[in-house]
This record gives C-alpha cells, structure tokens and sequence, in this order.
C-alpha cells in the first residue's frame, strides 16, 4: 500500500510540475470564463429594439409582457398561421404561440424566430409565464381552501394561510413551463432549436468528460510508453507488482485531472467574480424566484400591483440576471457530483485501457491499431449527443446512457433533463462494474506487455497474455 | 550455506519453454555466473528470482524460505534491459526507488549521498537524467541497485556501457561488496570477466541446465590433457619421433621457433612427452593447454545442441 502511494506521488507531481499542465490550467480557466462573460456581454450590448409578435391563446399573458429597452411585445389576434407570416413581412425577431389547452393553465408556449433566439429573452418569457401561472394556482388554491373550512371569514382567511405556508402547497403551485423554441428556415420549414442553458451545460459537462478522458487517458498510455523506451520498468516491477505500477499510474493521474478540473472552477470563479466587480452594471445578482413566490404572492389581493412585471421591467441590466436565473435553475449540486463520478468512473474504465494498450506497444506510433476500441464508443457518445438531446427519454438514450462504454458522457447530457435516481444508481453500478472489469483484463495485458520487447503485438497476442497465468 | 536455492523451476509459455526444470544452488558470498546463450532462459530466471513472474512449477528459496512479497527488500537488480526517467532529476529518481526497495527517506538521503559522495558525481544530484552520458547514467543505475544493502544482488551485463576505467571501478565495487557479504549473481556473455570474477557457475541452454559447478572444478574436468611444445632445431617428421600414442594435432612454425600441439593418452603425463622427444629436439618451452571458459561454452552448447539434434533425428 506504502508503496502504491509512492508511485502516485511520484506520478502525481511530475506531471503537475509540467510546464503543460500550467499552461491549461491557465488557459482553462481563460476560456471558461470567456463563455461566460462574452455571451453576457453581448448580450446587454445589444442596442436595437427587437420586435415580438405574441400570439396569446389563453389571454392569460398579454398584458404582463412589458416592453423595455431591447424588445417590444406586439400582441397579434391572429391565428398561427397568419401570424407567421406577418412575423417574416415586417422583420419581426421572434413570435411567441401560446397555445389554449384543454386545462385552464398551460405548460408550454412556442417561440418561432429566423434566428436563434436569444437565451435572456427566453428566460424573460418563462420568467413572466411562471410567475403568472403560479399566481393563478395560487389562486385557485386559496379559492379551495376557503370554499372547504369552516364558516366565519376570519377563521377561514387565517386557516388559509396557514394551509397557504405549508410546503405542499408551495410544491403545488411550483410551475416549470416549457418553452419549446423552433427556427423558420427559408424555405418554411421549423426545426426544433436548442439553447436551453441546462442543454448548455450538459453538453459543456459531457464534452469536458470526454475530452478529459481522452487526455489523461493518453497522458497515462504515454507514460506507460516512457517507461517501457526508458527500460525503467524492470527496475521498478523487482520492487513492485505490476498491478502496483499500474493502479499508482492510474490514480496518479486521476488525481492530476481532478487537480485541473478544480484549479479550472476556482480559478474561473475567480475571473468570473473578478469581472463582476469591475463592471458591477453588467452582473446583478438575481434574486431566487422562489422568495419571490413565497413572500409576495403569498396576498393574493393585490391584482393591481404586478410585482412580477415590475421585477423583470428593466431589462436593459436584467439580461445577465436572467442568464444567472436560468443556470441557478439547474441542480448543481447533482450535476458536479455526477460530473465528478462520471469523470472518474469514465476515466478509469478508458485509463485501464490506455495502459494496456501503452503497455503493448514499444512507441507511440505502435498504438493505432488498438486504439479503435478506445476511440469508436467514445466518439459514437460524441455522435449521438445531438440524438440524445432531442430524445432524451428514447430507449436508445437510455441503453446509451446504461453502458460503461458510452454512459459517462451521455448520462451527462441526460442529467438536466431530469433522470430518475433509480437509472442514476444503475448506471453508476454498471459503470463500477465496468472499470474493474476492464482494469482487471487490463493488468493482465499489462503484466506481460511492459516486458516485452520488440515484438509486433496483435489482437491475437494480447488474447494469449490474458489467458497467461501467474 | 547457500543463500539461493532453485529447484527444478519450469516456465512455459503458450508455445516454447522458457526453463525446464533447472536447479541451481548459489553459496553464500559468491559471485555467481549464470551464463547461457540469449534466448537460453537466463532472464526468465532472473524473473523469477525477482518475482517479477512466478515459476509454472518448481520453487525458489531465498535463506531456505519460500520466496515471498518482503524478498525484494534483500535483493538487488540491476536488468540488462535498464533505463532511468529522462526528465527526472538524478537525486529525486533515485530516492524514489530507494524507497520503492523499502527504504525510509531518511535512509535513502544519507546512503545515497554516501555513494554520490564515494562515486564522485555529488553535483549531478538535481541534475536532469537526459542531461547526463550513458556511461554516467550507468552509475546512477548501479548505485539504485545497491543502496538499500541487499544480501543477494543480481547483475545482468553490468558492464555493457562502461568505459574500461569505470568497467574496473564497477568490478572493484563488485568485490568490495562480496567483501561485505553480499551475494553476486552475474549473467553475462563476456567470458573473460567470467573466469576473473566468478568463483561458480551454472550454465543455460535451450532451457536447461547443462553445466554447473565451481570455476575450478569445471576447468579442470575439461582438461584434455594437451600440450603445447616448443622446441628448435629439428627438421624431421615429429610424427615419427612420438610414440605411437601421442598425437600431434597441431605444428606451427614461426622465426625457427616451433609449436606443436600434442595431445597425451589419459595414463601419460607431460615428463612421457618429454622423455620421448627430448633426444631428438631442443625444447624451448613446454605448458600445458587449459580451457578457457569460452571454450568451454562453446563445446558444451554444440555438445548439448548435437546431442539434441540427435535426438530429435532419432525420433
């Protein structure tokens, strides 16, 4: 055990000091904070007044959005169709559908536009359209509640608050609405288009999964390499198994990559709030909208004071605060752990195999033709991210996400889509049990392959070194 | 007492034998060859020995104990196969595997100055390994091999890439060692360092033991009884003037000095040889020829090699 621990330190800072580790966990951080601030930045510097033709079915909305600096609600008493059309005549931004539903209260709008509309206008409208249904439940609730106890106004009003207070209610009222965005191309056809920030994010979460994986896992099949062209490895398995070797390898630079990946958050949290206290305009904070719900709305009387139109009047400093809205909605403290155990799960299942491989081979250039185990399902995850985006409850997005092989980055596009921690725990299982299965072939290869020298190795070989015994 | 006992290991793998059934016993402050031709099994050995693969049957014991994980702490290695971290720096590689042969780092700091300090090469210690000649690089293996004191120290071509003045230095500290107490296995093709160095050997071939024993012992059962005779002053058939059961295998003739190799029948000695030709020649010189232990690799491989052919015709 002592030992393991010597090969991890030894790993682990020499890969540290590396004036290439430096360098990314400089740049890292650089350009993280950049897709950040840039968008933001953007996004409040935007001068012309933009155009949106709202089609309210229900009648509920019209009169909440208000015009500010940037767009102008133009309320249209057409059908869709029609509407559509006068949105491409006058060069309108964007046309927002609320469409009637059978239940008083409607869960999802549409917002049409040439372009990709852009996210703080969308957090703008979900915003409003969340607000205003929770007041109808709100409502509603009250109405119940009264019509239920018992006779006396006083009594009953104080029973209604009280019951108001209470956590199922709030849970009750709590409204997501979906707000499905679709592009007009040319030609009239719509295509569904995403820029949800929770997409944004999984995407960013699965991406770095793989691209992180790929790098410490040909960190790990590099230095595997080194020691075999630099004969050290002799040397050192007279002192320590080879399964030794390779798991104070393997955790080694699994402890180099958590390094990164955190030195990245912190330090981009730092250029991100650095940023924010230089141009403090720019950046307010926002306030949580479930305060909002919980103190304000709690009297229902005041129909007149539109709190809620108010708070999102201003929109010229707001557009950050909806970005900021928008990325709080998102459960973090699920994301990053997931993020973090499907990081090291996925990277101990490719890393194992990275060692092998490095291991096989007596240079770099040698790798090629085992690498297609590694790189084929990682890339096909890369490839069905699109897919799994527009199905994320499809079964192939579920098998997708259930195996080893594919489920690290693809269950992180799946998580803010909301999944169930039963298929959670499973996939996390199925990947345990994956990276010991493929670290323990992978020893087996590896006990053979780092003294073997000069010698073409193939598939067939390898199979013949895990059959090995002792 | 021997310190390292193998009994008939084997080792196969998928389509050759790497050892069948070999035995050796390696006495206690020796220094051992094991010599073989390449591809003999000599290196599986050495695995072996180092645990670094275990033996299909057969078992090695380390001071009459079964070999187990706490005996790499008592033996030193030093591979043919051998490298360092290029971009490690000298003194930090070498505390590492100080440590890795169980060494506090306490320890390994002091004796690891005490050989930095002995071989001269103090101000290479934060230097980069890449920064530093083969020659050099070689004395930083040998010193990692010996620092942690082990009782059983293994050099496979331990000269190979040393100049004639470290290659002395190296066999200095070899004997200095064995001095100490320490066991010496040495695997080499170089014979000449054989005969200087080693007190036993066992010698591999084609996976198994074909030879073993002490230097001594082994010369001297593979005496042949031949003679190198010079002499002056003759002209004549030398054929003709030895009796019929010496036979001349040899005559070299150079500056009017003569040469003949002679070989003696087993019952006779060199004053037979003598006594015959001294009333026909002047003889400047008598010495009898002693195998070197080139020669007696050579023959003993070929020997075992024809015998095997033999035998794989027979069948």
């Amino acid at each position: 055990m002592n030992k393991i621990f010597l090969i991890i330190r030894r790993e682990y800072l020499t890969r540290v000091r590396k004036r290439s580790f430096i360098i990314m966990t400089i740049l890292g951080p650089v350009l993280m904070a950049a897709l950040f601030i840039v968008p933001i930045y953007f996004a409040t510097m935007q001068d012309e007044k933009r155009i949106v033709h709202v089609v309210d079915e229900t009648g509920l909305f019209i009169s909440k959005f208000v015009n500010s600096d940037n767009y102008n609600f133009i309320p249209q008493y057409t059908d869709l169709e029609t509407a559509k059309k006068t949105l491409k005549q006058t060069e309108g931004y964007a046309l927002l559908y609320i469409p009637r539903t059978e239940m008083n209260v409607p869960s999802q709008a549409m917002l049409y536009s040439d372009k990709q509309p852009s996210l703080n206008l969308k957090s703008y409208i979900t915003g409003i359209m969340n607000r205003e249904i929770e007041k109808q439940k709100l409502a509603a609730e009250i109405r119940n509640q009264i019509r239920i106890s018992t006779p006396g106004y006083e009594a009953r009003a104080d029973s209604a608050a009280d019951n108001l207070m209470s956590e199922t209610i709030l849970k009750n009222i709590k409204t997501d609405v979906k707000l499905l965005t679709y592009q007009i191309e040319e030609g009239g056809t719509e295509k569904k288009s995403f820029a949800e920030v929770n997409m944004i994010v999984g995407m960013v979460a699965s991406i770095m999964i793989y691209l992180f994986i790929f790098m410490f896992g040909s960190q790990l099949m590099r230095g595997v390499i080194e020691e075999k062209t630099s004969r050290i490895v002799e040397v050192i398995v007279s002192s320590v198994k080879p399964f030794q070797l390779m798991a104070g390898k393997i955790i080694g630079v699994a402890l180099v990559g958590l390094t990164q990946f955190v030195l990245w958050i912190v330090f981009t949290a730092i250029l991100v709030g650095g940023f924010q206290q230089a141009f403090p305009e720019k950046f307010k904070m926002p306030e949580a909208q479930q305060k909002f719900v919980t103190t304000q709305q709690i009297q229902p009387e005041n129909p007149g004071e539109d709190q809620s139109a108010n708070l999102l009047a201003d929109t010229g400093n707001e557009t950050a605060n909806q970005i900021f809205e928008a990325i709080a909605s998102i459960n973090f403290p699920l994301m990053i752990l997931s993020f973090l155990f499907f990081f090291i799960g996925g990277y101990l299942l490719y890393g194992a195999m990275f060692a092998a491989i490095g291991s096989a081979v007596d240079n770099e250039a040698d790798t090629q033709q085992f690498m297609l185990p590694v790189t084929v399902p990682l890339i096909l995850a890369i490839v069905m991210m699109q897919y799994v985006i527009n199905n994320p409850e499809g079964s192939l997005s579920w098998w997708l996400s259930m195996i080893p092989f594919t489920s690290p980055v693809i269950m992180m596009i799946r998580i803010p889509f909301g999944v169930p921690y039963g298929q959670l725990a499973l996939s996390a299982a199925l990947l345990i049990a994956g990276f010991i299965a493929t670290t323990w072939l992978a020893a087996k290869i590896y006990r053979t392959g780092i003294l073997m020298y000069g010698k073409k190795v193939n598939y067939g070989e390898l199979w013949k070194w895990i059959r090995y015994k002792g | 007492m021997a310190i390292l006992t193998v009994n008939s290991v084997s080792k196969h793998f998928a389509t050759q034998t790497a050892l069948n059934k070999v035995s050796i016993e390696v006495p206690e402050q020796c220094i051992f060859g094991l010599l073989g031709p390449n591809g003999a099994g000599k290196t599986t050995l050495i695995r072996i020995i180092n645990q670094i693969t275990g033996p299909d049957e057969g078992e090695v014991l380390l001071e009459n104990q079964k070999l187990k994980p706490d005996h790499v702490y008592s033996i030193g290695y030093l591979p043919e196969e051998r490298g360092l971290y290029k971009k490690m720096a000298v003194g930090e590689q070498a505390l590492y595997l100080a440590q890795l042969k169980g060494m506090s780092h306490h320890d390994a700091v002091q004796k690891l100055k005490y050989w930095f300090r002995k071989f001269e090469i103090e101000s290479w210690w934060g230097k980069k390994v890449e920064e530093l000649s083969k020659g050099m690089q070689q004395k930083v293996q040998f010193i990692v091999t010996v620092v942690h004191e082990p009782k059983l120290l293994i050099f496979d071509e331990p000269f190979s890439g040393f100049d004639p003045i470290n290659v002395n230095l190296l066999k200095d500290e070899i004997l200095e060692l064995r001095r100490k107490g320490a066991t010496i296995i040495f695997s080499t093709h170089n014979m000449a360092s054989v005969e200087e160095l080693c007190d036993n050997i066992a010698l591999i071939n084609k996976a198994n033991k074909i030879l073993d024993g002490s230097v001594k012992e082994i010369k001297k059962l593979h005496r042949s009884n031949t003679y190198e005779l010079h002499y002056r002053d003759f002209d004549g058939d030398l054929q003709s003037v030895l009796n019929g059961h010496f036979s001349l295998s040899e005559i070299r003739h150079e500056d009017g000095i003569h040469t003949a190799v002679i070989k003696l029948p087993p019952d006779a000695g060199s004053n037979d040889l003598l006594a015959n030709v001294m009333p026909h020649v002047v003889i400047t010189g008598l010495n009898e020829i002693i195998p070197s232990m080139n020669d007696i690799f050579i023959s003993t491989v070929n020997a075992f090699n024809g015998a095997n052919a033999n035998d794989l015709l027979a069948d």
